[in-house]
């Protein structure tokens, strides 16, 4: 008898908080695994620079381009660079690039320790006195924690590029004016409050991915279906994040 | 090594000595592994219901059934990788689900196992691999590694492979680094999962010839899970064989043979525990 969809998001709501609580203190017993994290780190974050800067840079464009014409009938348009600033550092910078990496990196890692599981490799690990949440799991929750924040820094400073560069080409504004509205509409706190939702986002798309990867069974058939099913619960769990991180933050800094 | 002592073989051909006394019948013989009572079920899927059975030091164990009906699981219940629901094992005299974090550690470093399809690193080479069990219970320096890598890679007839990648492995020299990764931490106990299928008659020779070298030159005590009847007959001092939830035969080989158990007869004559009422 299959529990149903209600049991069943309870059940993997409990098993990523065991998860979750396993990694913290696996954090803690050394030795580290700085060589394992680094590789993670290469792998989940410089590899995914490219994707970032791109998606930030279009999203900046697209937004300003937008916001010019949006404000355009209140002869409101020196607010366009403002608009995009606030809307980038504090929303679509760490959104963004938390889905688009959590969908390309949370693949990777649920595909990669899906076929260990399907191989029996994480059973040799425990076999050979080691443990899998500190060998496979903390390497990569601590590097997509570090990885996340700093390639939505990457995507808030290029992602404003790219509304400024709409400003001056599209709008008219001066280059000068354009820079400095937009930094003195973005308070240091709008860009810290976008840092700490991404934060919290590279722990979420670690954690779900390895999660779901560890508990893949059913050949290479069973290691498709996971990979598919992190990408959509990754996505998902990033978006309902950022709406209680919002109002979270939003009621701390108010 | 010479080739036959590789292969574990005796004058006249056969794999045994014919007037070996077999470790559980030594006087005083008292078991390292017993389970008692054993109850495991996946969700609804009951696999075991009050299985008992022992093992003695220095002997081969050989588990025999038919498909899924949970041999490979009774091995990972042994060191832990599985829980089970009621009953007790004891290794060693310790009871596996009272073992702490600690105590786990010196199991496993005490029971190794071979799993059926090596489960080798495939992002490390087999120098690597090998070294994984060394590293996590700090062996030894770095040269005292290098050298026990090169020791059992030789005791399983695969010098030289260091910087090989699993990849470039063929299932028989998987199976035989599998074996060597095993047997690094010089185990009392090994577990091995269907070490012979899928692999061609040499290699099946091999790796039977290397379970018996193991056990007469370190005196390792062998549980075998194994579809092979050549294995079986090969290499066991006594088989089990799982039927029903529970331990239906436990004996020697010829015990095995002259049994009047239908499904194990069948087994013993090549049909793979296949039963008319399994079709």
């Amino acid at each position: 008898m299959s529990s149903g969809p209600i049991v069943r998001f309870f059940e993997a709501l409990g098993e990523i908080s065991l998860l979750a609580w396993d990694t913290l203190r696996a954090i803690f017993k050394r030795p580290f695994e700085w060589r394992l994290t680094v590789a993670q780190l290469e792998q989940g974050g410089v590899d995914s620079w490219s994707i970032t800067l791109l998606t930030a840079v279009f999203t900046g464009m697209v937004m300003a381009t937008q916001f010019a014409v949006g404000l355009k009938p209140f002869g409101a348009t020196m607010y366009t660079g403002k608009l995009v600033g606030i809307g980038i550092v504090r929303e679509l910078g760490p959104v963004l690039t938390s889905l688009l990496v959590g969908g390309r990196v949370g693949a990777g890692f649920t595909a990669e320790i899906g076929s260990m599981a399907v191989t029996e490799q994480i059973d040799a690990i425990r076999a050979l006195g080691a443990d899998p949440v500190r060998k496979l799991v903390v390497p990569r929750v601590v590097a997509m924690t570090i990885a996340i924040p700093l390639l939505t820094v990457m995507a808030d400073v290029v992602g404003c590029a790219g509304g400024v560069l709409i400003t001056v080409a599209q709008v008219g504004m001066t280059l000068k004016f354009s820079v400095q509205t937009m930094m003195e509409a973005m308070l240091v706190s709008d860009v810290v409050h976008g840092i700490i939702k991404s934060l919290f986002f590279g722990s979420i798309i670690a954690l779900i991915a390895c999660w779901n990867g560890m508990r893949t069974h059913g050949g290479t058939e069973g290691v498709g279906r996971a990979t598919t099913a992190s990408v959509v619960i990754i996505s998902v769990s990033i978006l309902v994040a950022d709406f209680i991180l919002t109002q979270v933050l939003t009621a701390v800094y108010a | 090594m010479s080739d036959d002592r590789a292969h574990g073989r005796h004058a006249g051909g056969s794999f045994r000595p014919h007037d070996r006394v077999r470790p559980h019948e030594r006087p005083g013989a008292e078991p390292i592994v017993t389970l008692r009572g054993v109850h495991k079920a996946f969700g609804p899927q009951q696999i075991y219901a009050g299985l008992d059975l022992s093992v003695y030091p220095g002997e081969t164990l050989t588990i025999i059934g038919g498909s899924g009906v949970g041999k490979s699981v009774m091995l990972k219940l042994l060191i832990d990788l599985l829980p089970y629901d009621a009953g007790e094992i004891k290794v060693f005299g310790e009871e596996v689900a009272q073992m702490d974090g600690p105590a786990l550690l010196r199991l496993r470093s005490r029971v190794a196992m071979l799993f059926q399809g090596a489960a080798l690193f495939d992002s490390m080479t087999v120098e690597d691999n090998i070294k994984y069990p060394l590293r996590e219970h700090q062996w030894g320096t770095e040269a005292q590694m290098d050298d026990r890598v090169a020791e059992v890679l030789e005791m399983v007839d695969m010098p030289g492979i260091q910087l090989k990648k699993p990849a470039q492995l063929s299932g028989g020299m998987r199976k035989r680094v599998g074996l060597a990764r095993a047997i690094a931490m010089k185990p009392e106990v090994i577990l091995y999962d269907e070490p012979t299928t899928g692999l061609d008659p040499v290699n099946v020779r091999r790796i039977n010839g290397i379970i018996l070298s193991l056990q007469e030159r370190l005196g390792v005590t062998s549980i075998v899970v194994t579809h092979d009847m050549d294995t079986v007959f090969t290499v066991t001092d006594r088989l089990a064989m799982v039927y029903d939830k529970r331990i239906a035969f436990e004996g020697t080989p010829e015990e095995a043979r002259e049994s009047d158990f239908r499904y194990l007869r069948e087994f013993v004559q090549g049909g793979f525990g296949v039963l008319d009422e399994d079709l």
